[in-house]
C-alpha cells in the first residue's frame, strides 16, 4: 500500500506518538496513511521525512504531530494541558488491526460499557444510556456530546466505590477525539482522557491513549495500567468486528451502536468526504459528490 | 501476604493471578509500569529480578522469579488438596508442562508483544513456533480427550493447566487465531468454568 490520495485524509494533523519515545540522535521510521515515515530527532527539533520530503511538524501536548497535506484548523486547543495540579500520563501506542475511525467511534461509545468493561466502567444490572446532547460546533470543526451520564462500578483507577460519572465527549479531528469525565477525588472537575489514533493503513492502527487526570493517590503504574486495561478489552472486539472499515453507505451496517453520537460523527465524516479507514460505497456515481 | 509485581497486560503474571484466584490466597499486588514505562529494567526492579522480568512474588522475605517456579511455590505451600501440584506419578508429566508453558509456549509472548506493542523481532519466525506449539498441545489434549481426560495431566486441574492457558488464550493478540485447535477450545472452555477464575484483557470470553 502507499499513500492514500484521500484529500480530506491528509489535510489533518496525526501524532506519531509522544515526543518521549523519540530520542534525541535518534531515527525512528513510522507510517501514516499508508505511507513510510522517519522521524529524527535533533537537539533542537524533530524533523519527519516521507518520500524524499520534508513535513510540517508540531509538538503540542507532549506528542509529535504531522501531516502530509494543509490541515485547515491549527492543532486543537487543550487547555487543560495549562493546570499545573494535572498528572500527564502517555499510556503507550498499541497496535490494533482495525480502521482508525472504528476506534473513534467504539471511543464515543457509552452503550458498550456494561458488556466488555464489565464491573469497571458498567454494570449488567445498568445498561440503559440516559439521553444526552450532540452539537457540532462549526467554528472549531468540533463535535462534543455533552450532559452524558453513567452509573460506573470503578470509573478510574483511584475509584473505591461505584459513582454516576459525567461525561463530555469531542471529536476534534476524524482521527483525534478526547472525553472529559469526573474525577473520583474531584468531583467539581473533569480528567481529560485522549485517544489519538494513528492510522497507519486503512485496517491497522496504532493508538496513544493520553491523560490530563486529577489524582493524587494512584502511582504513574497503577494510572496508565487502568487505561491500558480498558483499552485491550476493546481490541478484542475492535479485531473482532467486520467489516473492518467503516461502512458510511446507508444501511450498509445494523446501526446497533448507531446512537447520537455515531450518527453525528458518520454525518460528519461523509460531510468531509472523508475515505481512509471507510468501507468503498456502491451507492454513489463516480460523478457524484457524496453529500450529508 | 505475599505481594505480586504485576502488570496487568502480561500473561505470565496472569499465571499468578490465576492461581491466587483459584486458592483464594490473600495477596497484595504492586503494578510495574511495563509498557510504556520499562520500570522492570530500572535499577530498583533489577534488584528484585536481575533478569528484569515480571512476574516477581515476595513471600515470607523469600523473593521468587519466573511464573513456573511461583505456582510450585504458592500450591506447595497453599493447596490443601494436594492435587494442584501432585507429589504422585502425576509430577514428571506436571513439570513437563511446566516447562513447555515457560519455554515452547513463550513464542506466543514474544510475537504478541511484536504485534501489539510494536517490539523489535521476527514476528513471522515467532509465530511459526507459536503454531508448532499449539499443534503439539492440541494433538495432546486430544488424546487425553480420547482417553476421557479434560486436563492436561490426570483427572484434576493443576499447575500445568494454570501455566498453558494465559498465553494459549492470548494468541489473537499475536495474530494467531484458534479455529486449527478444536481440542485446546474444548479444554479452555473447562479452565474458564474453574471457581475462581478470572479473566485478563485481551483474553476472549467467547467459548
Ligand atoms: N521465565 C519468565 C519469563 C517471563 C516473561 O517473559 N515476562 C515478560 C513479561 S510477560 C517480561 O518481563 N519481559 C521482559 C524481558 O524479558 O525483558 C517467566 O516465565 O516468568
Ligand atoms: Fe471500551
Amino acid at each position: 500500500m502507499s499513500l492514500t490520495d484521500d484529500r480530506a485524509a491528509l489535510d489533518q494533523w496525526y501524532t506519531l506518538g509522544a515526543l518521549r519515545d523519540f530520542p534525541v540522535g535518534a531515527e525512528t521510521p513510522s507510517r501514516l496513511l499508508g505511507e513510510d515515515l522517519t522521524v529524527r530527532r535533533l537537539s533542537d527539533g524533530v524533523e519527519v521525512r516521507a518520500a524524499g520530503r520534508t513535513l510540517p511538524v508540531r509538538t503540542d501536548y507532549g506528542h509529535l504531530w504531522t501531516s502530509f497535506g494543509t490541515p485547515e484548523h491549527a492543532l486543537f486547543a487543550l487547555p487543560e494541558s495549562q493546570e499545573p495540579d494535572r498528572r500527564w500520563i502517555h499510556c503507550g501506542p498499541v497496535r490494533v488491526r482495525a480502521s482508525g475511525l472504528r476506534l473513534v467511534e467504539n471511543f464515543l461509545d457509552l452503550a458498550h460499557f456494561p458488556y466488555v468493561h464489565t464491573d469497571i466502567l458498567g454494570s449488567e444490572a445498568h445498561p440503559e444510556v440516559a439521553k444526552y446532547e450532540v452539537e457540532q460546533r462549526r467554528d472549531v470543526d468540533e463535535l462534543w456530546a455533552t450532559k452524558c451520564e453513567f452509573y460506573q462500578p470503578k470509573a478510574a483507577a483511584a475509584s473505591d466505590e461505584g459513582q454516576i460519572s459525567k461525561y463530555m465527549y469531542r471529536v476534534v479531528s476524524p482521527f483525534n477525539v478526547m472525553l472529559y469525565k469526573t474525577p473520583p477525588t474531584a468531583p467539581d472537575r473533569w480528567d481529560v482522557i485522549a485517544l489519538f489514533v494513528q492510522p497507519l493503513d486503512e485496517a491497522v492502527s496504532v493508538a496513544h491513549a493520553f491523560m490530563l487526570v486529577i489524582d493524587e493517590t494512584s502511582t504513574d503504574a497503577e494510572l496508565s495500567a487502568f487505561q491500558q486495561m480498558i483499552f485491550v478489552q476493546d481490541k478484542i472486539v475492535l479485531e473482532n468486528q467486520r467489516p473492518s472499515l467503516l461502512p458510511l453507505q446507508p444501511g450498509r451496517e445494523t446501526p446497533t451502536r448507531a446512537d447520537l453520537s455515531s450518527v453525528l460523527y458518520r454525518r460528519w465524516l461523509k460531510e468531509k468526504q472523508l475515505r481512509f479507514g471507510t468501507e468503498p460505497r456502491t451507492d454513489l456515481q463516480s460523478t457524484d459528490l457524496p453529500n450529508a | 501476604m505475599p505481594k505480586l509485581y504485576d502488570y496487568v497486560l502480561s500473561g505470565s503474571c496472569y499465571k499468578v493471578r490465576l492461581l491466587l484466584g483459584m486458592l483464594g490466597i490473600a495477596h497484595e499486588t504492586q503494578a510495574v509500569d511495563f509498557f510504556p514505562g520499562r520500570e522492570h529494567k530500572r535499577p530498583e526492579f533489577l534488584a528484585l529480578n536481575p533478569l528484569g522480568q515480571l512476574p516477581v512474588l515476595e513471600d515470607d522475605g523469600l523473593v521468587l522469579r519466573d511464573a513456573q517456579a511461583i505456582l510450585c511455590h504458592l500450591a506447595n505451600k497453599h493447596d490443601t488438596s494436594g492435587n494442584w501440584l501432585p507429589r504422585d506419578d502425576r509430577f514428571g508429566p506436571v513439570m513437563l508442562w511446566l516447562s513447555f508453558a515457560g519455554g515452547e509456549l513463550m513464542a506466543i509472548s514474544g510475537a504478541r508483544m511484536i504485534a501489539m506493542l510494536n517490539y523489535p523481532g521476527d514476528l513471522v519466525a515467532l509465530q511459526a513456533k507459536a503454531r508448532t506449539a499449539l499443534r503439539l498441545l492440541d494433538d495432546h489434549l486430544a488424546d487425553r480427550a480420547q482417553a476421557g481426560g479434560l486436563w492436561l495431566v490426570g483427572p484434576t486441574p493443576t499447575i500445568a493447566d494454570i501455566a498453558t492457558f494465559p498465553y494459549v488464550a492470548l494468541s489473537h493478540d499475536a495474530g494467531i487465531g484458534h479455529e486449527d485447535y478444536p481440542a485446546i477450545n474444548l479444554w479452555q472452555r473447562q479452565v474458564r468454568k474453574l471457581p475462581g477464575f478470572v479473566g485478563m484483557p485481551g483474553v476472549p470470553d467467547y467459548f
